[in-house]
């Protein structure tokens, strides 16, 4: 009654986790535990913000995800909402956010001030999505692993053949390949900034003409800005022009960030069939979780969920 | 039926491919625009990768002519580079010649467009070049050896529709023969009806698509709006006047009182 899972980034993980939580006997094997795409996410869970870009099933699906990270790892998200947020030429474009978004108060300079107090006088108009949250991917990414392998949950980082026909089913969450064909990826661009002079509480999103930019507060003075979204699967470093833009918005969020270190770059390949929406499918004894595209701390939650339930059903079924 | 270099192409209607929320977004709105050509901007960041690119096959799958772009080329050596390597990629001699001037207007840089058209055509390029709605330019740009023009109706991605009507008709006036697309700043389908009123061929359309909120619905709204103010400008529409005119006659009418 073994359920195997292929991939330890965040879709793995979470449905390691729903799976052992129902009292299913879980293996997970992969050769890099942890570095996945989901290594180098932000980790909003803002499924309203998504909603700008992305189609209704995201905010459906996205629903109870700060619920089961809390659950699962009590601590770990920080409910603050969301700041979105355009300088001055582009604050038409705040109007256009609005209209597609919903669950936000229009806040003034006065709010966003009680809000952010280091960005005072910056910004006289924002959307503050009160319901969202985050968390920390890679405190969440370790965390999760340790609480698993607390549990008697098995981690591989290898394993032969024979050894696979060994379980009852198998979920495949290995995210992007080359050889799905469904699949594209769409590259991904991030940097860690560390500064003292400037400190936030929630996730600041800046309005831009190509890629949404947030720039999420981290332990020790740090603060990860990303992503850009490039339809490419090329994992190289990051591209002096990302960079650029990138660097641009944390400083036109603040100054200060011209004076942050650049403690880290990273680039991840995000998985996304070709309606940007994540699935779960079944073939033979092997269930599939993948596409999980930009929205991978969001969406995990529910599809392992879907995968976990398909597995007990199918159980029940054969008995 | 419109011809654009040799090409016969019966739809009024160009769609560009970025900024849609999916592929299969982009996928729907081709299908309900009824567009035979779309733009792709090449990205030299797209390049790499080990797939082959999947989004270029399923734009190539989609069986429409692909209109290469030099978006975001900033100076004639970059913008004639990018052409290279357009040709190359998508296997055609067509380019839509972008050379942008200034940053936040995005507005061409008509000096070094023109420029930039006289080396591509020379290099058989079939030149589509992005312009202002100057009549001079325009000039020069055909003297170059284009043979379709694209101007601007307002600045790209401004939805701000048709802001000097007086110069996109002394354009069309000037012009009777040569095929012009309304490349740049339509916002919403009675942009696009004015605009083919003034009897130009065709418009080019990405932002205002990708970015409205179903963009499928939205590229066949265009899509009618174009063809309506097509029909409308062959069929010759009345002029505006100060007084009122009885779509009734008058005489002849009963008399109660």
């Amino acid at each position: 009654m073994d359920v195997l899972v292929r991939g330890a980034g965040v879709a793995g993980l979470s449905v390691a986790h729903e799976l052992w939580s129902r009292g299913v006997q879980v293996t997970v094997v992969d050769p890099q535990i942890g570095k996945r795409a989901s290594w180098y996410a932000g980790g909003m869970l803002a499924p309203y913000c998504e909603r700008e870009s992305a189609e209704q099933p995201v905010v459906d699906l996205g629903q109870n995800a700060a619920d089961w990270w809390e659950a699962a790892l009590p601590g770990s998200v920080s409910r603050k909402g969301t700041l979105v947020l355009a300088a001055s030429r582009d604050i038409k474009e705040l109007d256009r956010f609005g209209s597609r978004t919903s669950h936000f108060e229009v806040v003034d300079e006065t709010a966003i001030a009680t809000l952010e107090p280091d960005l005072v006088g910056r910004f006289r108009k924002g959307l503050f999505f009160t319901e969202e949250a985050h968390l920390d991917p890679r405190h969440v990414l370790i965390n999760l692993v340790a609480k698993l392998v607390a549990a008697g949950v098995s981690f591989e980082t290898d394993l032969s053949q024979s050894a696979e026909c060994g379980f009852d089913d198998i979920i495949d969450c290995t995210g992007y390949s080359v050889t799905n064909e469904n699949l594209r990826g769409v590259r991904g661009e991030m940097l860690i900034l560390r500064t003292a002079d400037v400190s936030l509480s929630r996730p600041i999103r800046l309005i831009h003409p190509r890629f949404p930019v947030y720039v999420v507060p981290r332990q020790d003075h740090t603060f990860m800005v990303g992503a850009t979204m490039i339809e490419s699967d090329a994992a190289g470093p990051i591209t002096a022009r990302s960079m650029m833009e990138l660097l641009n918005t944390a400083y036109s969020l603040h100054p200060a960030f011209g004076e942050a270190e650049i403690v880290e770059t990273g680039t991840g390949i995000r998985p996304a069939y070709p309606d940007n929406l994540p699935r779960v499918t079944a073939q033979g004894n092997t269930i599939t979780v993948n596409g999980l595209y930009r929205h991978g701390f969001l969406l995990a939650p529910a599809m392992a969920v879907q995968a976990a339930t398909a597995i007990l059903e199918r159980r029940s079924e054969i008995r | 039926m419109l011809k654009l270099y040799e090409k016969q192409i019966f739809s009024r209607l160009l769609l560009g491919t970025a900024q849609y929320p999916s592929p299969a977004i982009l996928e729907g709105a081709i299908e309900s625009s009824g567009t035979e050509i779309i733009t792709v901007s090449l990205r030299r960041e797209m390049m790499g990768g080990n797939s082959g690119n999947k989004f270029w096959s399923m734009i190539q799958s989609l069986a429409r002519h692909v209109l290469p772009n030099t978006a975001g080329c900033h100076t004639v050596k970059e913008a004639v580079l990018t052409a290279q390597m357009a040709r190359d990629v998508f296997a055609t001699d067509w380019i839509k010649l972008e050379v942008i001037g200034n940053h936040d207007t995005l507005q061409p840089d008509v000096f070094a467009l023109v420029e930039a058209a006289r080396i591509l055509t020379e290099d058989g390029f079939k030149v589509f070049p992005y312009t202002t709605d100057d009549l001079t330019v325009a000039e020069r740009l055909l003297d170059a050896g284009c043979e379709v023009l694209m101007p601007w109706c307002a600045p790209i991605g401004s939805a701000m529709g048709p802001l000097n009507l007086h110069a996109l008709r002394s354009l069309r006036g000037h012009f009777p023969n040569v095929p012009m697309i309304i490349d740049a700043g339509l916002g919403r389908p009675s942009h696009a009806a004015t605009v083919m009123e003034l009897g130009f061929d065709a418009i080019l359309l990405n932002t205002a698509v990708a970015k409205a909120g179903d963009p499928v619905a939205m590229a066949g709204a265009f899509a009618k709006a174009a063809e309506a103010g097509h029909a409308a400008y062959h069929a010759g529409m009345l002029e505006p006047r100060d007084v009122a005119v009885p779509s009734t006659p008058v005489i002849g009418k009963a008399v109660f009182s």
